[in-house]
């Protein structure tokens, strides 16, 4: 893998930037979590489309060869270099379609609780836009995945874990092999 | 959402730590402990991965890729732009995100200027006396220019001036030559008065605020030709803080 100097910034400022942004989603639809949801799968999703060409350039890897390469690639050095952290991957199906990543450090939901109005615990997934990211990026390359959240720390689970299934490979617009 | 307001984050940090003496394994039931099982109030993992459970430091010196900063400001701008009329509105929408983040942050220097000082004296006595916070408008300038711009960016501000205009001496001027929140954007010609650097603006905001120095603080493009997105933040302190200002001189006051 080719080595780059990634470029930093304080941490915090990107915590507590994205707390912002999600307060804000709360604000603006009214505390109505399903859309928060929602709206931060969107702009994680815009997010992914671009964000796929920053990764190739600095991881510099080629064509994971199946869904299980994708899988460690996406853990092991999509969420490493722009997260610094590295999910575990579990509970694969028996068909390597679907798999889970559970999340033992999470930079976005440092310092956050969530509203106690006894719903936003059930309700918002406050690191939907992860979902959006893999989502987008994922598209890029021809893969047509679904992915949520079934349990977070902040909601009081004791993990925090994304569900991530490939739906299908888009063959049809296979861009022109490379020379 | 990154920090519940003040009065919210003490009554949560009470409710948790009763809540927690319920889940250890322990030998008597206190009254309080009782109460707290009744209320209701947020769930907490059995693990104990809550926010009070983790030190205030330990993301202190953390950092993280720069990439996924500018990608979620960027969302953040565009997000904002379609639910405004115009760059003054977009302006004022980034201000008041960054607004609430001031005011915590404020918080969060002095908690980690009183545990350095206090590590650093090694005193005998424990309980550390709690920081000051500014009382006059170049201590408060001074937090801003140096300790607030290096928790965010790692860095001092560039420069620090006092509008030299007679008319206006509740006028001051930050100036950041390359904010590196507007590194990554790129504003469409007829919108080049845009500064997304108004973000930053609101952030300040919250700082003075919540010290008690009211004020009204704006983001503007100034560039150089050594310094093309150089920035001039342009505090503006209220007119009571400008007579407290001249009352606290005659009294000494530093």
């Amino acid at each position: 893998m080719r080595r780059t100097r990634v470029d930093k910034v304080n941490a915090e400022l990107v915590t507590l930037t994205y707390g912002t942004i999600v307060a804000q989603l709360c604000q603006d639809y009214d505390s109505n979590y399903q859309d928060v949801n929602k709206q931060l799968d969107k702009m994680g999703y815009n997010i992914g489309m671009r964000l796929i060409e920053d990764f190739l350039a600095k991881s510099g890897v080629g064509r994971c060869a199946n869904f299980r390469e994708t899988a460690d690639m996406i853990a092991k050095v999509g969420f490493k270099i722009f997260l610094n952290v590295t999910p575990t991957i579990t509970n694969w199906t028996s068909d390597n379609t679907q798999f889970s990543l559970i999340f033992e450090d999470n930079p976005l939901a440092d310092f956050v609780e969530l509203p106690d109005d006894g719903r936003a615990q059930d309700e918002l997934w406050f690191s939907n836009i992860l979902c959006g990211v893999l989502r987008g990026s994922l598209e890029m390359v021809q893969m047509q995945i679904e992915a949520h959240f079934v349990s977070d720390v902040l909601r009081g689970d004791d993990t925090t874990e994304m569900r991530v299934s490939l739906v299908r490979y888009i063959e049809d617009e296979m861009p022109p092999e490379e020379e | 959402m990154a920090a519940p307001p003040r009065h919210a984050t003490m009554q949560s940090i009470s409710n948790g730590s009763t809540a927690q003496g319920t889940d250890r394994p322990q030998t008597q039931q206190t009254p309080q402990a009782q109460l707290s099982q009744q209320s209701p109030g947020l769930r907490v993992p059995s693990n104990r991965k809550t926010i009070y459970d983790r030190h205030l430091n330990r993301s202190r010196n953390a950092e993280l890729s720069r990439a996924s900063f500018a990608f979620l400001f960027g969302e953040m701008v565009t997000y904002a732009q379609r639910r405004v009329t115009g760059i003054q509105d977009l302006e004022k929408r980034l201000n008041e995100q960054g607004y609430p983040l001031g005011l915590r942050l404020l918080d969060l220097l002095f908690y980690r200027s009183t545990s350095t000082s206090s590590s650093a004296l090694s005193s005998s006595s424990t309980s550390s006396s709690p920081p000051n916070r500014p009382l006059r408008i170049i201590t408060l300038l001074h937090l801003i220019h140096g300790p607030l711009w290096r928790l965010l960016f790692n860095r001092a501000a560039d420069a620090l001036e006092h509008s030299v205009s007679p008319d206006t001496p509740n006028e001051y001027m930050i100036t950041d030559n390359d904010p590196m929140v507007n590194t990554y954007i790129s504003a469409p010609r007829d919108m080049s008065m845009l500064n997304c650097a108004a973000y930053v603006a609101g952030i300040i905001e919250g700082v003075c605020d919540g010290c008690g120095f009211e004020t009204k603080v704006s983001a503007h493009n100034q560039p150089t030709e050594l310094w093309p997105s150089r920035t001039v933040f342009l505090v503006r302190f209220g007119d009571p803080v400008m007579e407290r200002e001249k009352v606290l001189e005659r009294a000494g006051v530093k």
